[in-house]
């Protein structure tokens, strides 16, 4: 697999030389490789949001290089906007950026910025448009005039519109209700499974990412404390927790059912395959012990 | 970032300027920008940088933010010195096509630097050392005969207070607005005046909307626990007169009176 975003001992430090000084993310680094989905974690105030905002320039590292195919995005930083189309970044609560008239204008916002007209630019709004959810009858409305849930799905939309290479959302589900967080990161794994794009997700729900991340990056006051397969992450429950983190609940079950000697496997990581691996069982004796 | 201006930015702390009673800074405050433009000759602008100095010193603050509110201002202060440096009355000691320079011309440039200078110094030590909070409550105060001739000084103060606590939401706002539609690709940076003027409008919008969506927050929670304007209101915070103001009084007007005399007896005026 080929590498498509390494970063090199990145640091970032806030309000340097005030009072108010903050190291908020220091001397990070990592390889992802294209069209991997990673989950970043961390507990409250660890340097995602941070970081996340150095992979597509929108804040340059106090220290370190980030490389984008191999070339330093900061080598030309009149060219740093070129960054911005390669790699999307989804805010947490995206939906204070919208702005036009309808939210068919508004998700053309990006390709617009982009180069795109026509056809091409009908395309990906509209292709966007359905891989968030929205229906299109909503494309007409004013963007002020949507529900939460859907200005959140426009948010995204207009990011998605512009076809990045990576995709980076930060926190895309906050907020929602458990259909919506549902749907939303049902969505995005589509997206990602068609397109073969890079995903790299932000979440404080630890079932969302154990789902669907290949690997995880977990963020601790800054610091990189794990970059690991996902069934790996949530093998050291004992560390996770002591970052503030914890494992998803149907993976402390079925690791308490281990101990207690019943032979399920390790590192079950969502409730249908935990379903899975207790039907047989049920099915032998009736009942687990 | 635009938050990166030190100008009026609060800096917590405990020292003998933190402790003054906020109305008692503000009346030096006024006092003071008096003063320094009515000072005529070298020995009174002498005193008056003193007091400045002392003042500095005793807040306790890096040097290094009163630099930084300076470099603000850098500017309007070469181009008022140069101005008053080329326009002064007088025998040219140095002269180029309309360009002279003259004795008086050298005198004034000077003294119009010294007083931005102080202005600006003066006013930084001021809201470095005052929090927002104490300065609203403290106009207030000043304000209250107002009250005779019907003026709502609780209103406006409370108006005033409410401003300046969203100043720095607002900024934090429009950052985070500006990375959403930078990560967009929108291009903020280059272009020409209209086109940079029409690149702010998906900035503007959202700005406007959260700021609407915000006022409305904020009349409902003071609704919601019982705020019915300034009658009969107590304060957390109660701000007394203690002798540190009246010493600070007393120096202040020292200061004056000596700005006096130097303007009277010193016979080596602009
Ligand atoms: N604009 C800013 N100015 C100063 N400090 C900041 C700023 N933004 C974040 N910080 C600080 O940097 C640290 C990391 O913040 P960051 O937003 O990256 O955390 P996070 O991991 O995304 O947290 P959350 O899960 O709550 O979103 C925090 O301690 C925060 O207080
Ligand atoms: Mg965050």
């Amino acid at each position: 697999m080929s590498c498509v975003l390494e970063l090199k001992n990145i640091s970032f430090v806030y309000g340097k030389g005030t009072p108010f000084e903050k190291r908020a993310v220091d001397n990070v680094s990592f390889k992802i490789n294209k069209g991997e989905f990673i989950g970043v974690m961390g507990h409250t105030g660890s340097g995602k949001s941070t970081l996340m905002q150095m992979l597509n320039g929108l804040i340059r590292p106090s220290e370190g290089q980030v490389l984008l195919d191999g070339k330093d995005i900061w080598a030309e930083p009149k060219k740093i906007r070129s960054v911005r189309f390669k790699v999307g970044m989804v805010f947490q609560y995206p939906e204070y950026q919208l702005f036009e008239e309808t939210v068919y204008k508004d998700i053309a916002f990006g390709p617009q910025n982009k180069g795109l007209e026509g056809d091409e630019l009908d395309k990906a709004v509209r292709e966007a448009a359905d891989f968030t959810g929205l229906k299109p009858a909503l494309l007409e409305k004013s963007p002020f005039d949507l529900s939460g849930g859907e200005k959140r799905r426009a948010a995204i939309a207009g990011v998605i519109a512009m076809d990045p290479e990576i995709l980076v959302l930060d926190e895309p589900t906050a907020g929602l209700d458990p259909m919506g967080r549902e749907v939303l990161l049902s969505q995005i794994t589509r997206y990602h499974s068609e397109r073969r794009n890079t995903v790299l997700l932000v979440s404080h729900t630890m079932e969302d990412i154990a789902r669907v991340a290949d690997r995880i990056i977990v963020m601790n006051k800054g610091k990189l404390a794990m970059l690991e397969p996902t069934a790996e992450v949530f093998r050291r429950g004992d560390e996770l927790a002591r970052y503030g983190l914890k494992v998803p609940q149907i993976t402390k079950i079925m690791s308490e059912l281990r101990k207690k000697g019943i032979d399920v496997p390790e590192g079950v990581l969502t409730v249908d395959d935990a379903f899975r691996a207790l039907l047989p069982l049920l099915k032998k004796g009736g009942k687990l012990w | 970032m635009v938050r990166d201006v030190a100008f009026g930015q609060y800096f917590p702390g405990k020292s003998l300027v933190h402790r003054l009673d906020p109305r008692a800074k503000i009346l030096m405050f006024i006092a003071y920008i008096v003063i320094i433009f009515c000072t005529f000759n070298y020995a009174a602008l002498a005193i008056t940088s003193a007091f400045t100095a002392l003042f500095l010193i005793l807040s306790e603050i890096s040097p290094k933010f009163y630099f930084k509110s300076l470099k603000v201002i850098i500017f309007i202060v070469l181009f008022t010195s140069l101005l008053n440096l080329f326009y002064g009355s007088g025998d040219p000691i140095w002269q180029w096509w309309v360009f002279k320079i003259t004795y008086n011309g050298i005198h004034r440039a000077v003294f119009v630097t010294v007083r931005i200078i102080s202005l600006i110094l003066a006013s930084s030590c001021l809201t470095f050392t005052t929090s927002p909070t104490e300065l609203t409550d403290a106009i207030e105060r000043l304000m209250r005969p107002l009250k005779l001739i019907r003026f709502p000084v609780h209103e406006v103060a409370m108006m005033m207070s409410l401003a300046l606590r969203f100043v720095p939401t607002l900024l934090e706002e429009t950052d985070k607005i500006m990375q959403a539609q930078k990560a967009r690709g929108a291009d903020m940076e280059s272009g020409n005046l209209f086109k940079r003027v029409k690149a702010l409008i998906p900035v503007l919008i959202p700005l406007f909307v959260s700021a609407f969506r915000r006022a409305y927050d904020v009349a409902t929670a003071m609704e919601c626990r019982c705020y019915r304007g300034g009658a009969g209101r107590t304060r957390m915070k109660q701000i007394h007169m203690t002798r540190r103001d009246v010493i600070s009084f007393i120096v202040l007007a020292l200061v004056i009176g000596g700005v006096i005399l130097c303007n009277i007896f010193v016979n080596w005026s602009i």
